[in-house]
């Protein structure tokens, strides 16, 4: 046993983490589910609803729907590969490979941090592979733009795969997941202004909008894509949309270890 | 010779909900020995092997493990004990070296240190030659033997398995049994392992009987079956029920029907069966003659077979 507290935390958790790069270099169908699927989804709605979208609620009227879900997108892609991330989680419990980690004396946390960052770097990284096409959707990039996106996107990124982290855990099988993932997960992201901007949606809409922490991921991906240029969104603010991502991004993070502690 | 206890259980009790899966057992296990704890499926033996391996809260009673407390001192049994769970507990996409190294991490080893203890069990189980293999492409034996090297990796006092033997060939069990041997001349480990198979636990140091949750016996397999002490003649035949009533009509002996058979526990074995074989002309297929199995010791303790299911 390490002498040094911060060890006995960060060596486990840089262990489940590097099993995680290892895992997904090994697999690559994985690489194609979480990359290709938001993909997909971008270009055909986008050039579909290109022509009948309108700029309201948007500051530059000129903007259209590829550009407008652009943003929107990368959250996507980090959302899809948190899924797929903790998803492994149950297959983990599932064939056995769980049952050695939880009766090792490292702490829960490690647990959690390992599986968090595993499946944020993921998604970070197949977010700025996805982000070399922002110059075809008409948004430039610069260097303050892909930097401020990579740290937005890792704190996205940790707040959404702590979230599955947490619905994954207690579950013993795969389909129980699923509904989660479509009746929340999914809906969480549609209602996040990144595929239509609350000022146009009905009064509830705007509602569930505001409280959903998700509307300030988006936000704040929103914000540092255009960073030191005009501003391409209305609400909220960025310093209000890192914030309140942060504060997610903890919560999420502590309810996990709480969650793993209960259990096993 | 009064040996040291390694393992303590005392008045354990378990139940999910109203079903209860051990009650007030109670028993030591000796530091070095190996020990096996015998029982059908249903019988608490997994139930007390998650409680050993602190997975599990016990509803009353206490287990100490190493000297360790398995609830109020959890994290520290958990660094003591080595653990072979029933279920395979590999990544398979990784090679045995990885899957080792991941797990000297989880219990707090790294650099030289970890790679020395990662030499050391490779070659103790002569995984060597493939250590850089991925886990999903060794044979079933193999896999076992990986498991083995995991759960020793960080030199734990006490191994603890659940059904090792499930899924092996006669030689990988015969292997896993001298391995375990080994551990135990040279290392001084012990191990405590759950089975329902009587040949596993015939071969180790120390035997507990579980059934529907209960100790019924505990002693050295040699112990238990002298506690028979007579042979146990068992007769195949066309009628068993009949044939079983006129035997103890006509030789006063406690002939019962299991499984089949009629089955006579009787000293001198050898000199009963001619005068068997005389007093049923014809009705007799064959008849075997043989000194007491733990099977028999199963019976004699519980009523039934250990293969006919204990259940609660």
């Amino acid at each position: 046993m390490s002498a040094i507290p911060t060890m006995s935390l960060l060596l486990p958790a840089m262990s489940l983490w590097r099993r995680e790069m290892v895992r997904f270099v090994r697999q690559r169908s994985r690489v194609i589910g979480a990359l290709g699927t938001p993909f997909v989804f971008w270009l055909l709605i986008g050039s579909g609803l290109r022509n009948s979208f309108q700029g309201a609620g948007v500051a530059r009227p000129t903007m259209d729907f590829l550009e407008y879900s652009f943003p929107g997108t990368l959250v996507l892609i980090v959302l899809f590969t948190a899924i797929f991330s903790t998803y492994s989680v149950i297959e983990d419990r599932r064939e056995g490979f769980l049952q050695a980690v939880i009766a090792a004396p490292a702490p829960r946390m490690a647990i959690v941090l390992g599986n968090v960052m595993g499946s944020t770097t993921l998604a970070v990284i197949q977010a700025m592979l996805f982000l070399l096409l922002a110059p075809l959707s008409g948004i430039p990039l610069t260097i303050g733009s892909v930097l401020t996106l990579a740290v937005v996107l890792t704190i996205v990124g940790m707040g959404l795969s702590a979230l599955g982290f947490l619905i994954a855990w207690p579950m013993d099988s795969t389909q129980g997941f699923h509904a989660v993932m479509n009746l929340f997960l999914i809906p969480m992201w549609l209602l996040s202004g990144a595929f239509f901007p609350a000022s146009g949606a009905s009064r509830w809409l705007t509602w569930v909008m505001t409280v959903n922490p998700l509307t300030y991921g988006v936000a704040a991906v929103r914000h540092a894509l255009y960073i030191g240029r005009e501003n391409a969104t209305t609400a909220p603010s960025l310093t209000i949309s890192i914030a309140v991502t942060i504060g997610f991004a903890l919560v999420m993070i502590v309810l996990a270890g709480r969650v793993a502690a209960a259990k096993g | 010779m009064a040996a040291e206890s390694i393992v303590e259980v005392a008045s354990l009790t378990h139940r999910y909900g109203d079903r209860v899966a051990l009650e007030g057992v109670t028993l030591n296990v000796d530091r070095g020995a190996i020990f096996a704890l015998l029982g059908p499926n249903g019988s608490g033996k997994t139930t007390l092997f998650k409680i050993l391996t602190t997975l599990l809260r016990p509803t009353s009673g206490t287990a100490r493990v190493a000297g360790r407390d398995v609830v109020a001192e959890r994290d520290r049994v958990r660094g003591r004990i080595g653990i072979v769970f029933q279920k395979p507990s590999l990544d398979g996409k990784l090679t045995v070296l990885e899957n080792l190294t991941h797990q000297g991490h989880l219990y707090g080893l790294w650099g030289r240190e970890l790679r020395r203890r990662g030499e050391e069990v490779l070659e103790q189980f002569c995984l060597t030659d493939r250590a850089s293999d991925r886990v999903e492409t060794l044979s079933g034996g193999l896999q076992r033997r990986v498991e083995l090297a995991k759960g020793l990796l960080h030199k734990p006092e006490v191994l603890i398995l659940d059904e090792p033997s499930t899924g092996l060939d006669p030689g990988a069990r015969a292997d896993l049994m001298a391995h375990l041997r080994e551990l135990r001349d040279r290392h001084g480990v012990t191990s405590l392992l759950t089975t329902h198979l009587m040949d596993d636990a015939d071969r180790c140091d120390c035997v507990g009987i579980l059934d529907g949750g209960r100790l019924v016996t505990l002693g050295t397999p040699a112990a238990l079956k002298t506690t028979i002490g007579k042979d146990v003649v068992t007769i195949n035949g066309g009628n068993p029920a009949s044939l079983a009533a006129r035997a103890n009509e006509k030789f006063v002996c406690k002939a019962e029907v299991v499984d089949g058979s009629v089955r006579i526990e009787r000293e001198r074995g050898h000199e009963f069966v001619p005068q068997l074989i005389e007093a049923f002309p014809g009705e007799i297929d064959s008849v075997t003659v043989g000194k007491p199995t733990l099977d028999d010791v199963f019976l004699r303790q519980t009523g039934h077979r250990l293969w006919m299911g204990g259940g609660t």
